[in-house]
């Protein structure tokens, strides 16, 4: 049976039965393999670029010296070890001197990112791989500034002398955090001793940082949170930065949904390439079982031959995938600096067992109605397989799609999502198809006799052409999915940091100096000046009962409770934030007063609409009712608060402000200048950081990019299926038709009337699907404005008239170019 | 109607197809030449592989031949380019193929209608219904080619090349899925348009007794013509 089949599957793929099959598993199987290795490749590469904003993989801080038993531990893993820690301490220069927030280093900091140093102050600077040398620190632009050293200078620091020595210009983990308000200086942490700063009772943080490999991280992470002690914490990427971890985020999703597009595209080119071998196979079926084969007998060779099919195919799509992956990590070593991790064996798997699932789960029904084809077919062409059964079986098809999904969402909620929106997209695009058809075929009574002729075609075979409408609608909806929204999507993504996001803030800004401050920042060209009230509280009570730190078992909620939560009083909502639940202040909250909540912090602290708040603040307490909980956008840079309450309610308690602003390009001493003139304030710049994270946030962009190309790929191939299913049929009719005297150009009318038609509808289906799924993926999952884009409802109809028409030409072509004898000797 | 010379070799195997030729080509036809007057009725008969069929089709110029000519009304037809012979078809020519060549999403009526619609002919329903009545399938004008059976899949055929009253009309075994009645009753239609309108026949058969009502039978063998009576 085995050596049979086999003899067949080589028969059929002689007679060219098997291509569009065998191109369609293998791309699907290619598709599906190259989109997991190099997901999974992108995501490990992506997962470690934003380490760097840790610096290194995990990050260990503590307010006294690590124990040895945690340093060892480290290079006892095999893991990479780097040293810092940081103070604030006074620095000297000729008669300049000014508050420093040093940082020594061991060599091979930082573990994650690259430091970079100019030779000078407004030079060009490059990545660097070295520390300050033994005798040398490096100060960052303001520093260089504001003590008037060049490179080479004498700098004082405690009890020793450096030499001054590059100018630091990025530090890939500074990160917002009020002790690096001031400006940096980075020495070697073998020169801390000399200076005998370091005594018992001063305030140094101590880093520990680690690198290496995922699993030998994650078991570090394990061990040492065992043992972590008073004053000690560990930093990993989930609570590093919310900005970095929601581009991450927003990253993966993308990444993962592609990889879901891709197999739902595979398993329609798959299902149309088998609809077209049992459709082609049906004569041949009915024959042998005339020639006395039992039915059991057929199916099995004919499952046999469809098996071999499948792993001769899959093999080939994974020796594809694996090809074109390692071309793109290739090409993406320009884009993601360090080599990209090795790729694993799971998607050599996914994709096999793609491959198979889905031949299987699309021709086995099929091949079971087979079974069912009465030998009566050789004589009777109309008797074909029962009707009813065949949407039954299809089932099949469509659980294994489902099961594939749910592998590769790893959740049933999205798989569900996806598989949902996809089946009700099929519906829809069926329903409105063949309702056009009917309407246009009755309509269109009038015309030419090759229009005429040509819309009444549409009527003649109105399911294959709903088929076909489906399909190339299902196909152009990902490709316009794919070039027109993607690019948007990324707009809309990009768009999150605008350029004049503000790059300094201002904290403890006296009452009584806005004004003046004001002032001042308008004399120096500084515009959209943001200011807040701020006003200290710890929140003391939920419902009239106490809260503390025992309350809740969550790390961060223990920490945030048992400090003092910065409120502002505000009337109107902040334009980035956006209500989850119950409704900004009302006129009578205003009076009344009310509190809004952060949706996080809401969470955390099982916080609702309805809910009284107690706060202590300054020895007075206030309570007031949670009216709404709100949604920061933590990608906008701007003041964000946790609790906002109408102003009634807290404008007699003190406040000090604070303030955003973007900075005018090109000054870089302004920074300086403000903390002269006001030497409360706290200036903190984020320029570095806006500059880091846009930097991040476009290799990720570039890397998903990558990614889309593959479900492109698939989309295009399921347009090529869907057009080859006809491409037969049409050459046919067009070398009857050329036999029966019609001229080249009838023959083309005929056809061009039903294909714009056809092709229109497509593409305004086409148009339809893919907005629709741009909006959902914009507003529900990446929760980013939808850009409407007017465009696509052109591209979609010229795209679906360009396939079609290309699908006419090429089955016209074969009529068209040859003696009709010729062609029709190809296509029986 | 003039043939002088026609031959079709066709290569063997995809890869002689632009070799030396000889030794794996296959002599389909071999230096054919015949002369039909308008109005004459000519049987082709000749064994299973021995070239009517394709022969018939170089006299329609649905295939194209290695070497010799065809005039056609005055006209050569590989002189002219496929758009030419098309419309020299649609003006003069009448087709039925052995294997039908029906489209299998028009029905029987429609599939009778295409001539005429392509012709751009107003009244094309009603004179292919007409046709078909002709032919015994009044009833079945609305079938599907698949849902009819061979005689009458065969039948619409011949419908279908009546159906433009065609000068010059080839038919590929119009009878070969015909029980004797309705076969004769085939024939004697293409006989009654012989008579009425003059128009040529040229008729590839197996069966003598037709073969016996044309004016002229012509036997091919080995893709020559091996006699003529
Ligand atoms: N394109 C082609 N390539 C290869 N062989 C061909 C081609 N066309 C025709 N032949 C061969 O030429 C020979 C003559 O074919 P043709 O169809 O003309 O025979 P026929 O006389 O009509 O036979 P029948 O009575 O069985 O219909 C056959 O052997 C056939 O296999
Ligand atoms: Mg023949």
């Amino acid at each position: 049976m085995l050596r049979l089949a086999l003899r067949m599957l080589l028969r059929d793929w002689r007679a060219g039965e098997l291509r569009v099959l065998a191109l369609a598993l293998v791309l699907a199987v290619g598709g599906v393999a190259s989109v997991a290795f190099f997901a999974d490749r992108v995501r490990q590469a992506l997962t470690r670029e934003a380490h760097q904003v840790l610096g290194a993989d995990m990050l260990m801080t503590a307010d006294h010296a690590w124990a040895p038993e945690f340093r060892d531990e480290i290079v006892r893993r095999g893991l990479q070890r780097a040293e810092s820690m940081n103070f604030v301490s006074m620095v000297r220069a000729g008669n300049e001197t000014l508050l420093a927030a040093v940082k020594a280093v061991t060599p091979g900091y930082p573990l994650r990112g690259r430091l970079r140093i100019a030779p000078g102050l407004n030079l060009p600077d490059a990545d660097t791989d070295a520390v300050p040398p033994r005798g040398t620190v490096w100060l960052d632009e303001r520093m260089m500034a504001a003590l008037k050293v060049r490179p080479g200078d004498a700098i004082e620091l405690g009890r020793a002398r450096f030499r001054a020595g590059a100018v630091l210009t990025l530090e890939p983990d500074r990160g917002v955090s009020f002790m690096n308000f001031a400006p940096r200086l980075m020495m070697q942490l073998d020169d801390l001793p000399a200076t005998r700063l370091v005594q018992p009772g001063s305030r140094i943080s101590y880093q520990l940082l680690a690198a290496g490999e995922r699993e030998g991280i994650r078991q570090l992470e394990q061990w040492t949170r065992a043992r972590l002690g008073r004053g000690e914490r560990v930093d990993s990427l989930d609570n590093a930065r919310p900005e970095v971890r929601a581009g991450l985020d927003r990253a993966q999703s993308f990444l993962g949904l592609t990889a879901m597009l891709a197999v739902v595209l595979s398993a329609v080119a798959i299902a149309l390439g088998t609809r077209r071998y049992t459709q082609r196979h049906l004569d041949g079926y009915a024959v042998m079982r005339c020639l006395g084969a039992a039915q059991s007998q057929l199916f099995a060779l004919f499952a046999w031959e469809f098996l071999l099919l499948a792993l001769a195919a899959s093999f080939a799509g994974c020796a594809l995938g694996f090809v074109v992956q390692n071309l793109v990590a290739w090409w993406l070593a320009a884009l993601i600096p360090g080599t990209l991790p090795p790729p694993g064996p799971a998607p050599v798997l996914q994709g096999a067992a793609t491959g198979l699932v889905l031949l299987l789960g699309f021709a086995l029904p099929p091949l079971l109605q087979l079974k069912e084809v009465p030998a009566l077919r050789v004589i009777r062409r109309d008797v074909g397989p029962p009707r009813q059964a065949a949407l039954a079986v299809y089932i099949v098809g469509l659980a294994a799609v489902f099961g594939l999904l749910l592998w590769q969402a790893g959740e049933l909620k999205l798989a569900s999502y996806v598989f949902g929106g996809f089946a009700a997209a099929f519906g829809i695009f069926a329903a409105i198809g063949y309702g056009a058809l009917q309407l246009i075929g009755r309509l269109g009574r009038t015309g030419s006799i090759s229009w005429r002729y040509g819309l009444a075609n549409l009527l003649r075979r109105p399911r294959a052409n709903a088929v076909q409408i489906v399909a190339i609608a299902v196909g152009l909806t990902a490709v316009l999915l794919l070039t027109l929204i993607r690019g948007d999507l990324l707009d809309a993504w990009r768009g999150r940091l605008p350029p004049d996001a503000p790059d300094r803030f201002l904290v403890n800004i006296q009452p009584e100096q806005r004004q003046t401050l004001a002032e001042f920042l308008e004399r120096n060209g500084v515009k959209r000046l943001q200011t807040f009230p701020m006003v200290r509280a710890r929140l003391v009570a939920i419902n009239g009962k106490p809260v503390g730190a025992e309350d809740y078992s969550d790390e961060r909620a223990r920490r945030q409770i048992e400090r003092e939560f910065n409120l502002t009083y505000l009337s109107e909502l902040p334009s980035e934030n956006k209500i989850t639940e119950g409704a900004w202040f009302g006129p009578e909250d205003l009076e009344h007063g009310a509190v809004s909540v952060e949706h996080w912090i809401a969470e955390r602290f099982g916080i609702r609409p309805g809910d009284a708040l107690e706060f202590l603040s300054a020895g007075r307490s206030f309570s007031a009712p949670v009216t709404s909980v709100r949604k920061l956008d933590w990608d906008s840079m701007r003041p964000n608060f946790f609790f906002i309450t109408t102003p009634a309610l807290l404008e007699d308690f003190p406040a000090s402000y604070v303030a955003s602003f973007r900075a005018p390009a090109g000054d870089a001493l302004l920074t300086l200048r403000l903390s002269q003139a006001f030497p409360n304030l706290t200036v903190i710049d984020v320029s570095v950081i806006l500059r880091q994270v846009q930097m991040v946030m476009d290799q990720l962009i570039g890397a998903v990019q990558l990614v889309f190309l593959f479900a492109l790929g698939a989309g295009v191939l399921v347009l090529y299926a869907a057009l080859l299913a006809t491409q037969d049929e049409r050459t046919h009719e067009a070398a009857v038709m050329r036999a029966l005297g019609a001229s080249r150009a009838q023959v083309l009318a005929a056809q061009r009337a039903e294909f714009a038609v056809l092709g229109a509808i497509a593409g305004l289906l086409g148009s339809l699907g893919a907005t629709a799924i741009g909006w959902t993926l914009a507003t529900r999952v990446f929760q980013l404005d939808f850009i409407w884009n007017g465009w696509i409802w052109l591209a979609g109809p010229a795209l679906g008239l360009a396939c079609i028409v290309l699908n006419a030409w090429a089955g016209a072509r074969a009529a068209l170019s040859r003696p009709p004898m010729a062609a029709l000797r190809e296509v029986i | 109607m003039q043939a002088a010379g026609l031959s079709k070799v066709v290569p063997l195997n995809e890869t002689s197809a632009n070799g030396t030729p000889g030794a794996d080509e296959l002599v389909i036809l071999q230096d054919i030449s015949l002369k039909v007057m308008p109005g004459e009725a000519v049987a082709i008969v000749g064994a299973s592989g021995s070239g009517k069929s394709t022969l018939l089709g170089l006299l329609a110029g649905l295939d194209t031949p290695s070497s010799g000519q065809v005039r056609l009304d005055g006209a050569d037809l590989f002189g002219l380019d496929e758009d030419g012979r098309a419309a020299l078809r649609a003006r003069l020519l009448g087709f039925v193929f052995q294997s039908f060549q029906l489209l299998p999403a028009l029905n029987a009526l429609e599939n009778v209608m295409l001539p005429l619609e392509l012709a751009g002919e107003a009244a094309a329903a009603n004179r292919a219904a007409k046709m078909l009545e002709r032919v015994g399938l009044a009833e079945r004008l609305r079938h599907y080619p698949k849902t009819l059976s061979g005689g009458e899949q065969q039948r619409v055929a011949l419908a279908r090349a009546f159906v433009t009253q065609p000068k010059l009309l080839l038919a590929d075994e119009p009878t070969g899925n015909l029980d004797a009645a309705t076969g004769a009753g085939v024939i004697d239609l293409m006989f009654e348009l012989n008579a009425e309108r003059g128009t040529t026949l040229l008729l590839v058969t197996h069966d003598e007794a037709i073969a016996s009502r044309c004016g002229r039978k012509i036997r091919l063998a080995g893709g020559r013509i091996d006699g003529e009576a």
